[in-house]
C-alpha cells in the first residue's frame, strides 16, 4: 500500500492552516503596511532554518459561539531556527487570525516555546501583534498572560529575551515585552499602552492618537520602554540579527568572538576632545575610534541621550560601553540616564560581557522635577549595578568626574578593576568655580576686588585639584594615559582579565532600588 | 535619525555653564507649582457625581465637600481644615481631568 494518500492529506492540512486568517485578513494586514507573521519569521531567520511546531493546535473555547469557529494555529506561530547560525526559539502572533488575540491554547503554544528556549539555553524572540486578551475565553486568557510573565521572569538573566512589537500590544500584554531584555519597535506599526486612546477618551475626556500615546517614537524617545527604533520591519529584523551577533546564547557562555579588526576611524582620539571642558563633543566618536572596525552598536539611542550605551568589539570580543554624552544635557546623570545605564550594566554582567565606562560628566541634573521624580533612588541603581557586577570593569576618565557622579561611574571605590585617566581628567568634589566659591568664601568676600580674587582662587583650585594626579597619588587611578593610548590600554586590561573571578556572599538575591 | 542640526545652548550645572543640546523630554518637563492649600484640585480624573456643599457655606475639617467617581469608586472629597467655601468650579455630572481646580476655600 502506498503512503501517498496520507502524505497528500498531511500536505493539504498544512497548506490550509498555513494560510492563517485567509486571503481577506492577509490583504487587510498588508494594507496596514504590515508583513504577515509567517513572512516575518522567514525574514528574520536564516534561510530554510525555520521549523514550526504546534501547527495543528486548536482552541477549546466553547462559549459565545466559539465552538463553531476554527482559528488556524490559534493565532500564533512557534518554532525554532537560526540567525547567522545561532539557534533561537521564536513565536509570532498572527493578527490575521482573530486579531492575534490571546486565548488559552495560544498562550500554551507561547509558553511551550519559552520552556524550550530556557531548557535548550538559547535566545527567545517574541513577535507581538495582537489585539489583546481573547474576551470569549475569560480568565483563561488572563491565566495565559500570567504564565508568560512568569516564564519571562524565570528566564531573565539566563537566556537573552527579545521582544519585537509589530502591531498593537496593549493592556496586560505589554508586560511580557517589559520583562524582556530588548524591545524592538517600528515607526507607525508598533503601538504599546496599558489603556488605549478610546478608554482615555471615555474616562478622561482627553483625546490623543495611538501614535502620540504609545507609538514607536514615544517609547524609543520618551518612555524608554523600547530599545530600538526602525523605519521598516526589514530594518528592524536587521537590527535584531546584528544584536544576536553581539550576545551569547545564554549566561554560561561568552558571545562569539569575531576576527579582530583595527578601528576604521582614522581620527586621533585627542583631536575629538575640545580643549575647553565646557565645550561638547560626541562621545560616540571616541568609542568609534576605539572599537574594532569602528563598529559601535548603540542601544536606546533616542532615550536619555545624555548617556550612551551599546556593544562593540575589542580584538573580536564583545564589550559593553557606558559613556556620558557631553553633547546632550552636558552628559549629566538624571533619573532616565541612571535607569538606562543601570539596566544595561546588569545585562552585561548577567551575560559575561566586560564593561568599559567612559566618563565625562558634571554631576547630577539639578531641579525640582528631578528630585521629585526620585533621582536619589534612580541614581542609586547605577551604584548598585556597578558594585554588583563581577565581569571585568574598566573606566577611562576623559575630562570631568565631579562629586557623586565620579563615584557612580564605576570608580575604584565601587571596585573597578582598572582605572585609567587622561591628563585632561578633572577628579574633584565639584567644578573649580563652585569649589573655590565655597572654600575661599571669606577671602573672596573680604577682598578689595572680589571678582578678581574669585578668578584667582578658581585658578588656584584648578591647578591644585582639577587634574588626575591627586587621585593618582592616592592610587585611586591606576594609570594616567595619553588619549591615543586608550585602545591599547583597554585591550591589555581586557586581555589580563579573561579569567577574572569575583565572588559575592551567598544570598537569594539583592534588593536593588527598582 | 537624530536631529543633528540642533543647536548648542548654554546649560548651567551648579556653578558652570556648558554648551550642549537639550532633549525633547527635558524641554517639555512640567514646571513646579507651589501647592496652594486653599485650592482643592482633583488628584485623579473622574466624574463629579454629587456636590454636598454650597458657595459661602462654613464647613469643619473632614466634612464632605463633593463626591468624585473615579476608577469605578466613589471618592469623598473632604475639607482639609475648617473654613468657608469661596467658590465651586464644578457642576454635578461634570467630567474632569487630573489637577482640575474644583473648590476654592477661605
Amino acid at each position: 500500500m502506498s503512503l501517498k494518500k496520507y502524505i497528500l492529506d498531511l500536505r493539504k492540512r498544512r497548506e490550509k492552516v498555513q494560510q492563517g486568517g485567509g486571503e481577506k485578513a492577509i490583504e487587510k494586514q498588508t494594507a496596514m503596511g504590515k508583513m504577515t507573521a509567517r513572512e516575518r519569521i522567514l525574514a528574520l531567520l536564516d534561510q530554510d532554518s525555520f521549523t514550526e511546531y504546534d501547527l495543528f493546535v486548536e482552541h477549546e473555547a466553547r462559549d459565545f459561539g466559539m465552538d463553531k469557529k476554527q482559528l488556524h494555529g490559534d493565532g500564533v506561530i512557534i518554532g525554532t531556527g537560526t540567525i547567522y547560525g545561532a539557534p533561537v526559539c521564536v513565536f509570532a502572533q498572527d493578527f490575521t487570525v482573530a486579531g492575534g488575540s490571546l486565548g488559552l491554547m495560544h498562550a500554551r503554544k507561547i509558553t511551550k516555546i519559552m520552556d524550550h528556549a530556557l531548557k535548550m539555553r538559547v535566545p527567545l524572540i517574541g513577535i507581538n501583534d495582537s489585539g489583546g486578551a481573547r474576551i470569549q475565553e475569560g480568565v483563561n486568557s488572563l491565566a495565559g498572560y500570567g504564565e508568560i510573565f512568569y516564564r519571562n521572569t524565570i528566564a531573565s538573566g539566563v537566556i537573552p529575551q527579545i521582544s519585537v512589537i509589530l502591531g498593537p500590544c496593549a493592556g496586560g500584554a505589554v508586560y511580557s515585552p517589559a520583562l524582556t531584555d530588548f524591545v524592538f519597535t517600528v515607526d507607525n506599526i508598533s503601538k504599546m499602552f496599558i489603556t488605549g486612546p478610546s478608554v482615555i477618551k471615555t474616562v478622561l475626556g482627553e483625546e490623543i492618537s495611538m501614535e502620540d500615546l504609545g507609538g514607536a517614537r514615544v517609547h524609543a524617545e520618551i518612555t524608554g520602554n523600547a530599545h530600538f527604533f526602525a523605519n521598516s520591519e526589514m530594518e528592524c529584523f536587521d537590527q535584531i540579527k546584528k544584536l544576536i551577533t553581539f550576545i551569547p546564547w545564554n549566561n554560561k557562555q561568552k558571545a562569539k568572538a569575531f576576527p579582530p579588526k583595527p578601528p576604521k576611524s582614522k581620527v586621533k582620539v585627542e583631536d575629538i576632545i575640545p580643549s575647553d571642558p565646557k565645550n561638547p563633543y560626541d562621545v560616540r566618536d571616541v568609542i568609534k575610534a576605539i572599537v574594532d572596525d569602528s563598529d559601535f552598536f548603540e542601544i536606546q539611542e533616542l532615550f536619555a541621550a545624555n548617556i550612551v550605551i551599546g556593544f562593540g568589539r575589542m580584538e573580536g570580543e564583545t564589550v559593553g560601553f557606558v559613556a556620558n554624552q557631553p553633547l546632550v544635557l552636558a552628559g549629566v546623570l538624571d533619573c532616565d540616564s541612571s535607569d538606562k545605564a543601570a539596566r544595561f550594566i546588569r545585562y552585561c554582567d548577567a551575560f559575561n560581557i566586560p564593561i568599559i565606562t567612559l566618563e565625562d560628566m558634571p554631576g547630577y541634573l539639578p531641579g525640582i522635577d528631578q528630585e521629585h521624580a526620585g533621582v536619589i533612588r534612580h541614581g542609586a541603581k547605577v551604584l548598585y549595578a556597578y558594585s554588583e557586577a563581577t565581569v571585568p570593569k574598566i573606566t577611562v576618565i576623559l575630562r570631568k568626574a565631579y562629586g557623586g557622579g565620579y563615584i557612580a561611574m564605576n570608580s575604584r571605590h565601587l571596585h573597578a578593576d582598572f582605572m585609567f585617566a587622561w591628563p585632561t581628567a578633572e577628579i574633584a568634589v565639584m567644578g573649580p568655580e563652585g569649589a573655590a566659591n565655597i572654600i575661599f568664601k571669606k577671602e573672596i568676600e573680604e577682598a578689595d576686588d572680589p571678582e578678581k580674587m574669585r578668578q584667582l582662587k578658581v585658578q588656584e583650585y584648578k591647578e591644585k585639584f582639577a587634574n588626575p594626579y591627586v587621585a593618582a597619588a592616592k592610587g585611586y587611578i591606576d594609570s594616567v594615559i595619553e588619549p591615543d593610548e586608550t585602545r591599547k590600554m583597554l585591550l591589555h586590561a581586557l586581555e589580563v582579565s579573561v579569567s577574572k573571578e569575583d565572588h559575592r556572599p551567598e544570598k537569594k538575591h539583592g534588593i536593588p532600588p527598582f | 535619525m537624530k536631529d543633528d542640526n540642533q543647536e548648542l545652548v548654554d546649560f548651567q550645572i551648579l556653578s558652570l555653564k556648558y554648551k550642549t543640546r537639550l532633549t525633547r523630554k527635558f524641554q517639555e518637563r512640567k514646571k513646579y507649582e507651589v501647592p496652594n492649600p486653599k485650592e482643592i484640585k482633583s488628584v485623579i480624573p473622574g466624574t463629579v457625581v454629587d456636590i454636598k456643599s454650597k458657595k459661602g457655606q462654613k464647613l469643619k475639617e473632614g466634612d464632605v465637600i463633593l463626591l468624585l467617581e473615579a476608577m469605578k469608586m466613589v471618592n469623598e472629597i473632604h475639607m482639609p481644615f475648617d473654613g468657608k467655601i469661596k467658590n465651586i468650579f464644578v457642576e454635578k455630572g461634570q467630567r474632569i481631568s487630573k489637577n482640575f481646580l474644583m473648590i476654592e476655600i477661605e
